[in-house]
């Protein structure tokens, strides 16, 4: 087999999606556990703990049974569109995954604009969501994904904004570069300033970091942001008339976005791959390194589900207008007024 | 080959939508088609080594621009079969108009190619050393730096044209003002009263 061929790119190319899919899907069975676990453990529940020892397969028995119930279309519902909508939520979720490095090297495909190539996919998922209300034909979903078309749209102005800080401190919008650029120690990390030659970018970097989580919780409308399917007011917003498959992947899909933006975290403002101390045990591109990366990565990730988690048992959730004035009035001024700060810091500060 | 077939494929997929985009009986489909379209065009600018370009397309029409506009096509409550009565009583003067377009166009572009702001530059090839965004920043804050400003400028009036449009205080809304909110004291909010017996609170 001629691996350079354009058959044997294509063969490899394909190989490393399924690998990245596959893994990614059953790490998200076990963190939907975690979630749910962690949310029954603040509220002094047991959560699920039937299937599996301590519950552990009760995501694939979940699956099973979204698998095998009837997919229901409501009679004045647009069926292409209705039909389409979780399948883009789910596709464009894992479409994100393809610019994640994961490890020195190991990332299905190096962009130069990987950032930005994150950024502009998560701006779509917005369209799963809008279509699947406009096309239920029914009030709660629509109002829902109206909601949710405003907020998300809102929130992608500061996240774009905090991006730049990152990218101007890397001074490249490739993520490998970006993590690269955070060797070495744990205060090498653009959360902690990125070392010693920008340290002063600790005033804004750090507080950016805290704005980036609030932004990416209301962008992945997950608690206390989660006003599209507020269930006290609509009923469940734009999956309201979902059942079965379609709910199964719109749930897929919203997980694996919160997933992403979990690894966005680590890669832009903890060092990605980087572990807190330098790796002096083994060679730069040995199998041991790039395991040793991997685990560091994936320990940084699952922290931050963690936080996820924990922020959706514990804060309650906002008003509407507090989340537009929150959006509008306070990140997009401190978010623009960070890049500046940080812009001047590297044109007239750094060494 | 494989640039070919991605070629052909999204240059397919660009002009089949768009052309759905001007036959779609629904208003709402068509805005879906023209989002396909703008996508697979964003891939065609990946296709040409544009990718910074192309991410940009994507983010700001796709992940903003047309779900504006999808919002406003979904709320708006337009008859568009009544619409489509006169379609083709204004088929000759909306042809006439979209010739003189045209025209307009090509005129404009080769004007400003030969003797505009672009008169006398040639296609620069990236720098193999510099990045697709590094090639376009310092293009644009170099030679186009004063057309970057004013598209700036006039975004910015813009914006401001419509905020001022629509921009309503209506005077019996309750709103909520943080600033007095947490700048309530107990001194200007709590009283202590010793009311006697058989007397209101009133006067005191």
């Amino acid at each position: 087999m001629d691996w350079a061929s354009p058959l044997g790119w294509t063969l490899i190319a394909v190989g490393q999606i399924l690998l990245v899919t596959v893994g990614i899907l059953l790490s998200l069975a076990f963190l939907l556990l975690a979630d749910r676990k962690i949310w029954a453990g603040v509220q002094m529940r047991k959560g699920p703990n039937v299937v599996g020892p301590f519950g552990l397969l009760q995501s694939f028995a979940d699956f099973f049974k979204f698998v095998f119930k009837e997919i229901v279309v409501p009679a004045g519902a647009d069926k292409v569109v209705f039909l389409l909508a979780p399948l883009i939520t789910f596709i464009l979720a894992f479409v994100a995954w393809a610019a994640i490095p994961f490890a020195p090297g190991w990332v299905v495909a190096d962009l130069n604009v990987g950032i930005l190539y994150l950024f502009a996919i998560s701006s779509l998922g917005v369209y799963g969501i809008i279509m699947g209300g406009w096309a239920s034909n029914s009030k709660y979903p629509f109002l829902g994904s109206l909601r949710s078309a405003a907020q998300m749209v809102s929130y992608e102005v500061s996240i774009g904004f905090i991006i730049i800080t990152v990218i101007l401190l890397a001074g490249t919008m490739n993520l490998s570069g970006i993590v690269e650029a955070q060797a070495g120690w744990f205060w090498n990390w653009n959360v902690f300033g990125n070392g010693a030659k920008n340290w002063p970018t600790i005033v804004i970097m750090f507080p950016m970091m805290v704005m980036f989580f609030i932004s990416a919780l209301a962008e992945t409308n997950r608690p206390p942001f989660d006003l599209p399917e507020a269930e006290s007011e609509l009923v469940a917003g734009y999956q309201v008339e979902y059942s079965s498959t379609p709910y199964l992947l719109f749930m897929i899909g919203e997980y694996a976005n919160i997933v992403l933006m979990c690894s966005m975290l680590s890669l832009l403002f903890f060092g990605g791959w980087n572990a807190p101390y330098p790796v002096t045990f083994a060679e730069p591109g040995s199998l041991i390194y790039n395991l040793h990366a991997l685990l560091w990565f994936m320990i940084k990730t699952v922290a931050w589900f963690v936080m996820f988690a924990l922020v959706k048992a514990i804060v309650p959730r906002y008003r509407y207008d507090q989340l537009m004035r929150l959006g509008w009035k306070i990140f997009l001024p401190t978010s623009l007024v960070a890049v500046i700060g940080v812009a001047a810091w590297r044109v007239f500060g750094a060494q | 080959m494989l640039q070919a077939i991605a070629f052909y494929l999204m240059a397919a997929v660009t002009l089949g939508s768009g052309l759905f985009v001007i036959s779609a009986r629904n208003p709402v489909h068509s805005v879906l088609w023209l989002i396909l379209s703008f996508f697979s065009a964003a891939g065609l600018f990946v296709l040409m080594g544009a990718e910074f370009l192309a991410m940009l397309l994507v983010v700001v029409y796709v992940g903003a621009v047309a779900v504006l506009f999808l919002f406003v096509v979904m709320m708006l409550d337009v008859d568009f079969v009544r619409l489509r009565e006169g379609y083709a009583q204004y088929l000759p003067i909306g042809g006439v108009v979209a010739l003189l377009l045209m025209i307009e166009m090509v005129l404009v572009s080769f004007a400003v190619a030969d003797r505009g702001a672009a008169a006398g530059k040639q296609i620069v090839a990236a720098a193999a050393d510099a990045s697709n965004a590094e090639s376009i920043g310092r293009v644009l804050y170099t030679d186009y730096v004063y057309f970057f400003q004013a598209a700036g400028i006039v975004l910015l009036i813009a914006m401001i044209g419509a905020i001022v449009l629509t921009l309503r205080h209506k005077p019996h809304v309750k709103r909520q003002d943080i600033h007095t909110q947490v700048g309530r004291k107990r001194s200007n909010a709590m009283a202590v009263v010793t009311p006697k017996t058989g007397e209101g609170i009133a006067d005191q």
